[in-house]
């Protein structure tokens, strides 16, 4: 689009009416197809790093994404998490361990008109755990081009397994998604989104455990009981705003709820503030919390005490705080070789979890007097990404 | 009766129009602060792709963070 402008003004440039009339359409064209259009082509590198609760998680991730003619636009991303654990629950009940994840994606976008179609796949592998998926996503732009519709559907097959062991079990997935984006104002976008996941099959961590009375000053553990089926529903609204001095405001809101008597509440505020000279500094704040799964307990009274046992500090009651900032250096503005421009870019996050019933198992003292767990983790990021 | 029938499908008429008069308000001309890569819901995937694969290992909520979403069902 931005060759065929400047050819455009370069023919016309003698002519001040026919310039103002080719400007004003080469505009309506490329506002006109706004939303309707291919992501650009780009190439980004990322280095990733977690640390936080005893657990350091990081690697490199790749991606790619070119389009081939004016419909097609293919994307591929290769990511690796390199995992060192010694978490509460591993140093409670198991020995720290050290494993790799690797996850390759494709895509395929396809374009016609005003509708766009999406077909991925992934590919995700670990020494225990190995996850494939296919997704497709379907999005039309109605209205005038301010309003579009989105719908996806996701599969997933897992299959589970246990390090030393002959352990195999299976999980499936399924994913339902429906979207609303909406222009509200020459300076305010709104997104609405909901979206409903369905697993069936084995879905609790085949290590971990739940700890139970035997006395009144006396535990014993035994191992953890899911449900063989998981539904849930989350549903999120997501506005921006375009300050006058160009500054964007983010605001996010997420309800979540499932069949297993967790209800959780998202809300995020973030501030994009571009700085002269191709600097961009990104502020994010976010709040999250849930309640405990039906089956949740941090002790249970006795053994099998329920037919379903759960001790994972992701079912209990809990709420995290996460702090973020992000700095982006735009270079090669007016292009370079092959590139039309990239960007450095360096993000931090701060995130501090409290858990409200999930105690220090390995504090001592009489059973549920413990003192609660809460920790803090480190979110480093460092991409280049460049556009051609 | 028939008044009523009458009231009826003038309302509907009237209904009908509102819809016919409502129109895309902001102009494809006018959306230009809305195309700057400042107001992208998802500036830079890669990143938005990992950070949201940190919170979902660590959290029970999943589903609508954005993007193409799915996730790839990993813990």
């Amino acid at each position: 689009m931005r060759k065929v402008a400047r050819v455009a003004v370069v023919v016309v440039t003698k002519n001040p009416l026919i310039l103002r009339a080719a400007l004003a359409v080469l505009l309506l064209t490329a506002f006109a197809s706004e939303a309707a259009i291919l992501p650009e082509d780009r190439a980004d590198a990322l280095y990733h790093s977690y640390d936080g609760g005893g657990v350091t998680i990081n690697g490199p991730a790749i991606q790619v994404r070119k389009k081939v003619g004016e419909s097609f636009s293919f994307s591929g991303k290769y990511y690796i998490d390199s995992v060192s654990s010694a978490s509460i629950d591993v140093v409670t009940r198991a020995s720290p361990y050290t494993e790799e994840r690797k996850e390759t994606d494709a895509s395929v976008q396809y374009l016609r008109d005003k509708t766009t179609m999406t077909l991925a796949a992934t590919y995700s592998k670990e020494n225990d755990y190995l996850a494939k998926s296919m997704h497709f996503n379907l999005s039309q732009e109605v209205f005038g081009g301010m309003t579009t519709v989105s719908m996806g559907y996701s599969r997933g097959w897992d299959e589970v397994g246990k390090r030393d062991s002959n352990f195999s079990e299976n999980t499936d997935r399924q994913n339902y998604r429906l979207g609303v984006s909406q222009v509200l104002t020459k300076n305010m976008l709104v997104d609405v989104s909901a979206e409903v996941i369905t697993d069936q099959g084995f879905l609790n961590n085949p290590y971990r455990e739940v700890r139970y009375l035997v006395t009144p000053t006396t535990v014993d553990w035994q191992a953890e009981v899911y449900p063989h089926t998981h539904t849930s529903t989350a549903l999120a609204v997501r506005a921006k705003y375009y300050l006058p001095y160009r500054a964007a405001l983010s605001g996010e809101f997420r309800y979540y709820t499932d069949s297993w008597g967790v209800d959780a509440n998202m809300f995020e505020l973030g501030y994009t503030h571009p700085v002269k000279s191709g600097w961009t500094i990104d502020l994010r704040l976010r709040h999250y919390q849930q309640n405990k799964a039906d089956f949740y307990s941090d002790l249970f009274p006795y053994v099998d005490a329920q037919n379903f046992l759960a001790r994972d500090k992701e079912l209990s009651t809990f709420s995290s705080n996460t702090f973020g900032i992000g700095v982006s250096y735009e270079f090669a503005r007016g292009g370079l070789g092959m590139i039309d421009h990239g960007t450095l870019n360096l993000s931090y996050d701060r995130i501090q979890f409290n858990y409200d019933d999930f105690r220090v198992a390995m504090a001592g003292g009489t059973p549920g007097t413990e003192p609660l767990y809460s920790f803090q983790a480190d979110v480093i990021q460092f991409y280049i990404s460049l556009w051609y | 009766m028939n008044g009523l029938r009458l009231v009826a499908l003038l309302s509907m008429l009237l209904l009908l129009g509102a819809c016919s008069s409502i129109e895309p308000w902001v102009k494809p001309y006018e959306r230009d602060r809305l195309a700057d890569p400042i107001m992208s819901f998802d500036r830079d995937p890669i990143s938005s792709a990992y950070i949201q694969h940190v919170y979902q290992s660590r959290e029970g909520a999943r589903g609508a963070e954005g993007g193409q979403g799915g996730g790839c069902g990993c813990n």
